[in-house]
């Protein structure tokens, strides 16, 4: 069953893929699209069984890769962990894929489209299901090509390339820490299955090895090594230009793999690897800090973009960001649970977006929409559940998750932990700020698209319209349904020892923290909605006073802190002048200049001067000869003398 | 069958082929058609020919097996030998099967002197398929020059506008590595009495003597590899070169220097090949960076693809230095791969120059529109370069990186830098070729891949894809190899140790 969930995908990319042309588009969404749903399904007994059941279990495949003491085999590993990814996986894929049918409807290259989708899902499936390191890899490096050919799939823009390649390269930075990561695993544990590793984690606890020529803690470098990895996928501040760059794939893409899936492997990985963090305080604190470092600066970046589905990536960023200091204060479950209300809501905004650019005709940016709202009532209700829910107001989804992890960072008691605490609270203002600005801005007030597109305002289909329903199912209920089993009471039951605990459990000390700390990320949401309420629709003129006022910031914050600016200067540009001036100067100023040609040049020379002396005078011949002639007697006595 | 002198017959039976080809008469066109289907015939019966290698092979010994003796120089030691373990019988199954692919990819390209064209292809298989088998160093040392000869001709013959400077260069690098390898020759003839490879292996050879013998024989392998600094000859080389010519030697001759470090310097030479470690790795992770970075800047496809092989090479040269069973059989792995990949790449160039005449990037754009099927092979062709896990490229660069990370984390990191810069101008080499906009107007009317081209490529696809899905089989002829290799390294240094501890002594 393990296996059908995992390989059902593959089979539908593989015939969408190959056979596109010949079943044609509507041959290309069922092939698709009903394996996925049927391994929806599955995965969702799947849930069931091992989360409330029988416990974890590992289907081995076959051999893969076994050189001397290394072995990595193909093997599907099913504890709670990978059953609650695997549901949130599937699930939003399925609904993803039908919603699909409706919005690439009339894109001549559909059925390649479906096949990517379905390939990432089986990419995905297999980084979840992975036992070892090596197959993990595999699936890390799948979901980013398949990233890669999604965010490219419009292949002729410019703009769509250049965002493709910058994803890749990004992660693949990012990729240099996990490999390394997995080398360093090796040589510490002699293994790269998890099971070996996590058997032999506390012993390592306080040792050192040498690497990078000093001495250094094992289980801190390792951490750290792979936490570069979860960076460069989770799109962590420092490695995360390539996500809003990302919007320019198509919307139903930027769903599933922006804001769902694949951006949460990050999140996943470190979960999954948390009884090697649970032993490195340093790691764990450095995880922490960039998580709640992230939840801010990406959240003040959201509130001044007009583009509707780059407000939307940096709110995941941002939200990623607490996730991961969920992880660095040791509340693992938290930081799953909001991984998959997450999900659920931000893929419901981002196919609620989806809608709305389709109404518009295509329009993205917030400030040539307005006043639709009537037009298009059940997106316009999507969209407020969705912010509801991201903004952590109570009974949406999302204030179980948030606020645990809010909770359970104050819970903490650390330095650390207050950082985030104050740092995550910060960050949940802005999030209402600029959730409400988005909705004010796109469904309210005058509007400011023209009346050729406003003639055309309309809702979309029911087959995109039924998968935002069932994702405003999970929006709503998700929270509630599951706070119990990941974060509340039935934890331990549930996760079965899926994710380490070593000493205080955090998440017990998140249900006993000061009343404030329970009301004040409600309050800063109530602030932030009421804010963007009075300058969005009471007193429109202020946003652009502020942005006179502070001409500075607002720069700062448009071009997002400059990160790809100082990239550009600092990375992209050298390379290539380093490699201009290692090919001319390098290759072809010194290496063939002082040899091949050098030495071609040198002995032409020598011919030449060789060839002057063939005259034609006999009398320059014999006196060469005579001068040939004593120095072979002079070097045949000057022998024959040392010898004796 | 096993009594059949079985090594031997997949060597010669190329040249019963050029036998064939040569008896060819009748009018031009005749002529060209029948040397055309000879070549193919004789290169796919020699590869099926050594099949019987890949089912014979036994796993998990270290002997040389096929081995086959004959009297050549009598008195002199020096006889006609030969054999595979488990490091060279893979290297003569990519070249067989090379060969057979390249003769298609000449299948309509060339069209002058096709029936010469022929016989260089086939007598360039029996050279490079020798040298692999080969257990006598004279022998070796006979095909390994002798490769060079049909090499060098199909530059000058059927290379591109400056094919002359591309042959004398190609030729003036291997020739002084050549010169100074025949002079190790000889040193280790009159040391060893024999030329015998068994016997070299096991022959203790002093280690002052040792250092000399290792650098006139690195001198050789490093140009061929191509090590920085003396790889220069290579992207001008493969510019020159007409495609098949480039895809035998990205695929098969690069390979040749790597073969040679494991089969004589690292077995026969192992203290002066523990001392000039470093240099080895200070030259690869050079040639990782260096190279990468060269080759972002590329504006001719072939020359990229060139500047990545030396980026990749530096993977497989550091790999064997590592002299863990990781590291070593990743660099056996990445060679393999990287012969199928790049002649792959190769191949993909020479796809699109058939069509329009012209190597340089700028020329192209938009491909995927016109094009989708060869969209789709360069994509997995690139991807397997760029080192994606479940392609052949991946698993190289994996165990390399986890030998090295066991000896040297500075170097691992190095090496791994190769990760990032791969994909970026990999990644950029096919947006500026296969994506954007169908402007050109040239561009748009070349076809997709043909049938025979399709043929060409197909087993190159199964094989990149088996060899990233399920290595096993290649890692286990390996493996018995490998470990023996690493297990007499070790004894010998510890026996070297324990001498010159000795000496400290006294």
């Amino acid at each position: 069953m393990t296996a059908a969930i995992v390989f059902l995908p593959l089979l539908g990319a593989i015939l969408a893929g190959l056979f596109g042309r010949f079943i044609g588009r509507i041959g290309a969404q069922a092939v698709t699209s009903l394996p996925m749903l049927a391994s929806a399904g599955l995965s969702a007994a799947v849930l069931w069984s091992v989360g409330f059941g029988d416990g974890p279990y590992t289907v081995t495949l076959f051999d893969w890769i076994r050189v001397g003491s290394f072995e990595a085999s193909w093997a599907l590993k099913v504890d709670t962990l990978t059953a609650a990814m695997l549901f949130t996986v599937s699930t939003v894929s399925a609904l993803v894929h039908v919603y699909s049918i409706g919005y690439m409807h009339g894109d001549p290259s559909e059925p390649r489209f479906m096949a990517y989708l379905s390939l990432f899902t089986f990419f995905m499936l297999m980084l979840v299901t992975a036992d070892n390191l090596v197959q993990m890899f595999f699936g890390w490096e799948g979901v980013g090509l398949s990233s890669y050919l999604l965010i490219g799939f419009w292949n002729d823009r410019p703009s769509a390339n250049a965002a493709a390649i910058k994803a890749f390269v990004v992660n693949r930075v990012g990729d240099f820490g996990f490999m390394l990561g997995i080398a360093g695993i090796y040589l510490a544990f002699d293994s790269a299955r998890f099971d070996t590793i996590f058997a032999a984690a506390p012993e390592m606890a306080g040792q050192t090895f040498r690497v990078f020529g000093t001495e250094l803690p094992v289980l801190t470098t390792l951490c750290l090594l792979l936490f570069v990895g979860a960076m460069g996928k989770s799109a962590q501040i420092g490695l995360h230009t390539w996500l809003p760059d990302a919007m320019e794939g198509p919307t139903p893409v930027s769903a599933l793999i922006h804001a769902a899936t694949m951006v949460t492997a990050g999140v996943f990985m470190v979960a999954r690897m948390s009884p090697l963090f649970e032993y490195s305080e340093t790691a764990l604190a450095v995880v922490a800090v960039v998580g709640a470092t992230t939840a801010l600066f990406a959240a003040t970046v959201g509130c001044v973009q007009n583009d509707i589905k780059r407000v939307i990536a940096y709110s995941t960023c941002s939200q990623l960001g607490y996730m991961f200091f969920a992880l660095g204060v040791g509340a693992y479950g938290a930081a799953i649970f909001h991984l998959v209300t997450h999900a659920f809501f931000k893929a419901m905004l981002f196919l609620g977006a989806g809608s709305v650019i389709h109404a518009m005709s295509d329009e993205q940016d917030m400030r040539r929409m307005g006043g639709i709202w009537r037009n298009v009532k059940v997106t316009y209700a999507i969209m407020w559940i969705g912010s509801l829910s991201l903004a952590g107001l109570p009974v949406f989804s999302g204030y179980y998750s948030k606020d645990t992890i809010l909770e359970a960072a104050w819970g903490a008691h650390s330095a650390v932990g207050q950082y985030a605490f104050w740092m995550g609270a910060a960050a949940a203002l802005l999030t209402a700020f600029y959730s409400w600005r988005l909705l004010f801005m796109t469904f309210h007030g005058q509007p400011r698209a023209d009346e050729k597109t406003m003639a055309h305002v309309h809702e979309s289909p029911p087959v995109m319209l039924v998968p935002l329903l069932v994702l405003a199912v999970g929006a709503i209920f998700a929270g509630m349904l599951g706070y119990d089993a990941f974060v509340g009471e039935g934890r331990a039951a549930f996760w079965k020892g899926a994710l380490a605990v070593v000493g205080d459990d955090p998440i017990e000390a998140a249900h006993h923290v000061p009343p404030f700390v329970k009301l004040l990320p409600i309050g800063v949401a109530a602030a932030g909605i009421l804010v963007a309420y009075l300058l969005y629709m009471v007193r429109t003129d202020i946003p652009a006073k502020l942005a006179e006022a502070a001409p500075g910031l607002h720069r700062f914050l448009l071009n997002k802190w400059y990160f790809d600016e100082v990239y550009e200067v600092l990375f992209v540009r050298p390379a290539f002048a380093l490699g201009r001036m290692l090919w001319k100067r390098g290759d072809m100023g010194t290496i063939d200049r002082f040899g091949p040609d050098g030495v071609s040049l040198l002995t032409r020379l020598a011919a030449r001067r060789t060839a002057l002396m063939q005259s034609g005078f006999v009398y320059h011949y014999a006196f060469a000869m005579i001068i040939g002639l004593a120095v072979f007697v002079s070097a045949y006595v000057a022998g024959f003398a040392g010898v004796r | 069958m096993t009594d059949w002198p079985l090594l031997s017959l997949v060597t010669f039976l190329p040249l019963v082929g050029v036998a064939f080809i040569l008896m060819i008469r009748g009018d031009e066109a005749v002529v060209v058609r029948n040397s055309r289907n000879v070549a193919l015939l004789t290169s796919c019966a020699t590869f099926v020919m050594s099949l019987f290698l890949w089912f014979g092979f036994q796993t998990g010994t270290a002997e040389f097996q096929f081995v086959e003796h004959a009297e050549w120089l009598p008195g002199t030691g020096i006889s006609y030998r030969m054999g595979v373990d488990g490091i060279s019988v893979l290297f003569v199954l990519l070249s067989t099967f090379l060969t057979p692919v390249c003769v298609l990819a000449g299948w309509t390209a060339i069209t002058t002197r096709v029936k010469e064209y022929m016989i260089a292809f086939l007598v360039l298989e029996t050279m490079m398929v020798g040298m692999f088998c080969a257990l006598d160093f004279m022998l070796f040392y006979m095909f390994f020059e002798g490769v060079l000869v049909p090499m060098f001709i199909l530059i000058g013959v059927w290379g591109g506008p400056r094919r002359i400077y591309a042959a004398f260069k190609f030729f003036l690098y291997t020739l002084a590595g050549s010169v100074l390898m025949l002079v190790a020759l000889l040193a280790m003839y009159f040391q060893a009495g024999t030329t015998d490879i068994p016997t070299l292996l096991h022959h203790a050879f002093a280690p002052e003597v040792q250092t000399w013998l290792w650098l006139a024989m690195f001198a050789s392998f490093a140009v061929k590899v191509p090590m920085w600094p003396v790889h220069t000859w290579l992207p001008d080389a493969h510019v020159e070169a007409p495609t098949a010519g480039s895809v035998i030697l990205a695929g098969v001759l690069l390979k040749m220097g790597a073969y040679g470090f494991l089969r004589f310097s690292v077995p026969m030479l192992p203290q002066a090949s523990a001392d000039f470690t470093p240099l080895i790795y200070a030259l690869s992770a050079v040639a990782v960076i260096y190279t990468s970075l060269v080759a972002l800047v590329q504006e001719d496809m072939k020359k990229l693809i060139a500047y990545s092989s030396v980026a990749h090479m530096g993977f497989v040269t550091i790999g064997i230095f590592t002299m863990t069973a990781q590291g070593v059989t990743g660099a056996l792995f990445q060679m393999l791969s990287h012969g199928v990949v790049a002649g792959a790449l190769f191949l993909c160039v020479g796809v699109i120059y058939d069509r329009l005449h012209t190597r340089e990037i700028a020329r192209y754009g938009g491909l995927v529109h016109r094009m989708p099927k060869y969209a789709a092979v360069f994509m997995l062709f690139m991807m397997a370069s760029v080192g994606l896990p479940g392609t052949s490229g991946f698993v190289g660069e994996l165990l390399v990186i986890l030998g090295a990370f066991q000896v040297n984390t500075v170097v691992a990191a190095l090496a791994a830098t190769g990760l990032i810069l791969g994909a970026a101008y990999m990644l950029f080499l096919y947006r500026r070729v296969v994506f954007g906009k169908l402007d050109k107007e040239d561009v748009k009317t070349m076809q997709d891949i043909t049938g025979r081209e399709m043929a060409m490529f197909a087993p190159l696809v199964v094989v990149v894809l088996w060899m990233g899905l399920y290595p096993a089989p290649f890692l286990d002829i390996m493996a018995a190899s490998v470990d023996n290799l690493i297990a007499n390294f070790e004894t010998a240094r510890a026996v070297a140790d324990a001498a010159s501890a000795a000496v400290a002594m006294k």
